[in-house]
């Protein structure tokens, strides 16, 4: 039962239930000896969509991705592509292009040789190899490069020819495993947007695995958000970050406070003495012990009268700068032992002259107040 | 949408066509070796059980007990491999720390130095320590009347031989040092006697038991050095060949050569057991450590070297010089007349170049299946059970003594049920021999190399369709090939000085240089002996610049993607 937010514009994703199946992965279990990779997965990617499997080390998104691939089988369950039960193939039988974390360059080809290697096997004329490379190359922007080594490219030069070699064969189905993670911070950026455009122009189904929330949220159509080998969340980044299913995800995706909370009525929960609104209670009985959950940029301080809803006054007893923001340690007054984190923009911090040891009215919006079963939080 | 509940019990993968190539190459190798190596040394067990051809159960092993003169020298042998072993390592490890840890001049030449003895084959200091300290020795009268022919004789001869072995290791070890490790000690104004004691000893103290469990097993199964300058003093190596060559008595040979495998097969076992311990003591963001000049440990260091690299060379030389010596010591003019091998030995000169054949053969077809097998044993998929099998008989025979493999090797090719028999006596089972006698340390070379590999080569060219063995070609190969070329020097250099393993195996046409080297100077024509010593440091030699010759047009010319 996910909220869906209004989803931007620019996300081309549409609407997901109209179009094709490419991948489908059916109760998908992985085991290494007494240890659980992946507890019956099931998940449906759509032909076209750049998917993200997202999650901490360990969670499962690489293992699931080497199933897809073929090279690690799964214990149980079922990969059909394209319509095509694939389950027992081995990877040379599936079609799929693959970019690893460390590139895996013939480091004695060219960056030419290594785009072409896949087509020099499938008896085509030289010339229309050549062509086809010439072609891929200028299509991921290094139409000079053709006959350096890969030693003297630099990274990102490498993550590209990389990428040129796996999209060579024009695979139905293109795998990234954490391609970006090598690379600077600067050259990420980039490379990012580039993917993410190349992907769109192609239109070939992709599935982008990274453990960088921020990546998943800049370059998917969806997230598939993982943890202990399970899915937890699968929605557009807007709805993974804004209506997270659960409070891993809430933590995961962003930053979330946490507060020990009890159900007291409709729309009501009392946070020690303080009493606040929200509208994502749901069914919850009357006394139930929860957690609210709240990011700390949806904490107000601008605009706040005597008669918004929500108030809490509160003490700032850090405040750390973070450039474009603040995140300041905030002590709720009526609460005992409650902190939160909340983040002001450089104009709210002058504007209200905001400092460590000031106290404040703060607002937590009722519908950015999220509530959680009480066991779900581990972390906190 | 239906989701039918999979219930497969494992994942059982399709074979494709590739899975089916692995699986039947690793099957192919594991064959080999169970035939190289295995059933040969399962048939020596079962000989030493037998007499006469009827079992016996350990009847052999009680008549050896009870025969003081044989187990004399299970504690001969033992002392003079304790021996060679507590002198070689420190004097191996006070050159090794002089060619990393200081700032010795020429560090390129001193340690060339250093690996001269390993082109000769064993005996060959051992003849020239006969010219020194012999019955005409030059320089007898150093030993004070003692005998150079028995423990004395061994141990120089050992100390030689093992000598470059022990450095090699120490200055692996040593290399691997973390620089931060000695700033920190630096900076808290540690003295250099506790650095040393702190910091550089526990840093290497898996390389010294390497080094030491290396010198100990080649002191204990050489048999060249102790044949030629051992005298009357017996150790199990000498009494394998004269149970065997002597006596003819095959079944105590086999007893004998089992006593010898044991302190063999402790010490390899011991030191695997030890190595496993350790965890990679460099981490990734290791500094090398740049050694800064102290002028009097420097010019110590220096004096050191020189004194022991002048040593190793003149030892060399003299066997050298004696070969062109007319006649030792009452002629000293020098002439070709000890390279008439032909006088000395029915087969002569034809020795050498059974010897060249047998090693260029060793060398091709060894380092093929070695490195095919290494590449099919570390990127396999799947088939695990048969890669272990394979790995594990590539790691036995490490732990086998040349001699006692040679002697397995005739009972096995000789075998009237053996359909290899036709190949008794041919190059081919010598050079079989010799590849399983140096088969583990070839497979470590390329194993180590293949490591170094991108795992994902394989993985992408899967995704790409291209078999395997296509990436093998096109990748894998040029990218190893240094290691390819170091495995083939190995080979061929050992082949052409070993003598244990292989001294049981020739048979009338196809005898080889170095077992010529034992019957001439049993004959008493010890400069003949020397002659063909020299003849084959020479080619041994020659090779080995080959290779730098080649590595050098490999690295420089065909591989310039090496370069950045």
């Amino acid at each position: 039962m996910l909220q869906t937010l209004e989803r931007p514009s620019s996300t081309p994703a549409g609407d997901t239930n109209l179009r094709p199946v490419h991948l489908r992965i059916s109760n998908l279990t992985k085991r290494y000896g007494a240890f659980t990779a992946l507890k019956s997965i099931s998940l449906e990617v759509y032909a076209g969509e750049l998917i993200c499997f997202l999650g901490p080390s360990g969670c499962g998104k690489t293992t699931l991705l080497r199933a897809v691939a073929g090279l690690d089988m799964q214990n149980e369950g079922r990969i059909e592509m394209g319509g095509r039960d694939v389950s027992h193939l081995p990877p040379s039988a599936r079609d799929f292009g693959i970019v690893f974390q460390s590139y895996a360059l013939f480091p004695n080809l060219t960056a030419a040789a290594n785009v072409g290697y896949g087509l020099v096997n499938r008896r085509m004329p030289r010339a229309k190899v050549e062509a086809r490379v010439k072609e891929l190359l200028e299509l991921v922007g290094l139409p000079d490069q053709g006959s350096k080594y890969p030693a003297q490219l630099s990274g990102g030069q490498q993550q590209r020819v990389a990428l040129a070699r796996a999209l060579a064969t024009s695979p139905s189905l293109l795998l990234l495993d954490e391609p970006l993670s090598a690379l600077d911070a600067r050259v990420r950026l980039r490379l990012r947007d580039e993917i993410k455009a190349l992907q769109r122009r192609l239109g070939v189904t992709t599935i982008l695995v990274t453990h960088d929330q921020e990546e998943a949220l800049a370059m998917a159509d969806r997230i598939v958000v993982m943890n202990n080998g399970v899915i937890e969340q699968v929605g557009t980044p807007a709805e993974v970050y804004g209506a997270p299913a659960t409070a891993f995800v809430a933590d995961f995706i962003g930053h979330m406070n946490f507060l020990d909370a009890e159900i007291a009525g409709p729309d009501r929960a009392r946070v020690g003495n303080v009493l606040l609104r929200s509208t994502n209670v749901g069914g919850r009985q009357s006394g139930t012990r929860v957690k609210l959950g709240l990011r700390p940029e949806e904490i107000r301080v601008r605009g706040v009268g005597p008669d918004t809803e929500n108030t809490v006054t509160a003490r700032v007893m850090l405040l750390d700068y973070l450039g474009a923001f603040c995140r300041a340690t905030l002590d709720i007054e009526a609460a005992p032992g409650v902190q939160l984190l909340a983040d002001f923009s450089a104009n709210a911090i002058r504007d209200l002259g905001i400092c460590e040891g000031q106290a404040l009215t703060a607002a937590l919006p009722p519908e950015s107040l999220r509530v959680f079963s009480h066991e779900e939080v581990v972390s906190e | 949408m239906t989701m039918a509940a999979v219930a497969a019990p494992a994942a059982a993968r399709q074979l494709s066509r590739e899975d089916w190539v692995m699986r039947i190459g690793i099957t192919i190798l594991c064959v080999l070796l169970v035939i190289a190596i295995a059933l040969p040394l399962g048939l020596l067990l079962f000989k030493s059980f037998q007499r006469d051809g009827h079992f016996v159960g350990l009847a052999n092993y009680a008549v050896y007990f009870s025969t003081p003169t044989l187990v004399a020298s299970i504690w001969n042998s033992l002392f003079v491999a304790i021996s060679a072993t507590v002198i070689t390592v420190p004097l191996a490890f006070a050159y090794a720390y002089a060619l990393t840890r200081t700032c010795l001049p020429l560090k390129g030449v001193f340690m060339a130095v250093a690996m001269l003895p390993i082109f000769a084959p064993s005996l060959l200091s051992a003849i020239s320590f006969i010219y020194i300290f012999g019955n005409q020795g030059f320089l007898k009268e150093l030993l004070l009347g003692a005998s150079v022919y028995g423990p004395i004789g061994i141990l120089m001869a050992l100390v030689y031989y093992c000598f470059p072995f022990a450095v090699l290791i120490l200055v692996t070890a040593l290399s691997l040092a973390d620089g931060r490790l000695y700033e920190a000690a630096a900076a808290l104004g540690t003295s250099a006697w506790r650095v040393f004691w702190t910091v550089t000893v526990p840093g290497i103290k898996y390389g010294l038991v390497s080094a030491s469990f290396l010198v100990f097993t080649l002191s204990i199964t050489d048999f060249g050095i102790a044949k030629v300058i051992g005298g009357q003093y017996n150790v199990l190596a000498t009494d394998v060949y004269k149970q065997v060559v002597g006596q003819q008595n095959f079944e105590m040979g086999a007893v004998v050569g089992f006593v010898l495998l044991v302190p063999a097969v402790v010490a390899f076992a011991v030191d695997r057991l030890i190595q496993r311990k350790q965890i990679a003591l460099l981490s990734a963001r290791a500094v090398p450590l740049e050694p800064k000049p102290v002028r009097r440990r420097d010019v110590a260091f220096l004096v050191y070297c020189c004194l022991i690299g002048a040593l190793i060379i003149g030892i060399l030389a003299v066997a050298v010089w004696a070969s062109f010596v007319t006649y030792w010591p009452y002629n000293l003019s020098l002439s070709l007349k000890n390279y008439n091998f032909d006088e000395f030995d029915p087969h002569g000169w034809e020795t050498y170049f059974n010897s060249l054949e047998m090693a260029s053969l060793a060398a091709i077809l060894g380092t093929a299946v070695v490195f095919v097998g290494a590449y099919l044993v570390e990127k396999g998929q799947g088939f695990r059970a048969g890669r272990a099998l394979a790995h594990f008989l590539a790691m036995l025979p490490m732990a086998v003594p040349g001699l006692v493999l040679g002697l397995a090797y005739v009972f096995f090719v000789n075998a009237p049920w053996n359909p290899l028999n036709v190949f008794y006596g041919t190059i081919l089972v010598l050079a079989v021999n010799t590849i399983a006698h140096f088969y583990t340390a070839a497979h470590i070379t390329a194993v180590t190399a293949l490591k170094q590999i991108d795992s994902e080569f394989e993985s992408v060219s899967a995704s790409l369709k291209v078999p395997f063995w296509r990436t093998f070609i096109r990748v894998t190969v040029p990218i190893c090939m240094p290691a390819i070329l170091n495995i083939a020097v190995y080979m061929f250099v050992n082949a052409m000085t070993t003598v244990s393993a292989v001294i049981f195996l020739y048979g009338p046409s196809t005898k080889l240089a170095s077992v010529s080297i034992v019957h001439m100077d049993e004959a008493g024509f010890t400069a003949g002996a020397a002659g063909m010593a020299t003849l084959i440091v020479l080619t041994a030699l020659g090779v080995k610049l080959l290779h730098f010759a080649l590595d050098w047009l490999v690295f420089g010319k065909l591989q310039a993607w090496r370069k950045r």
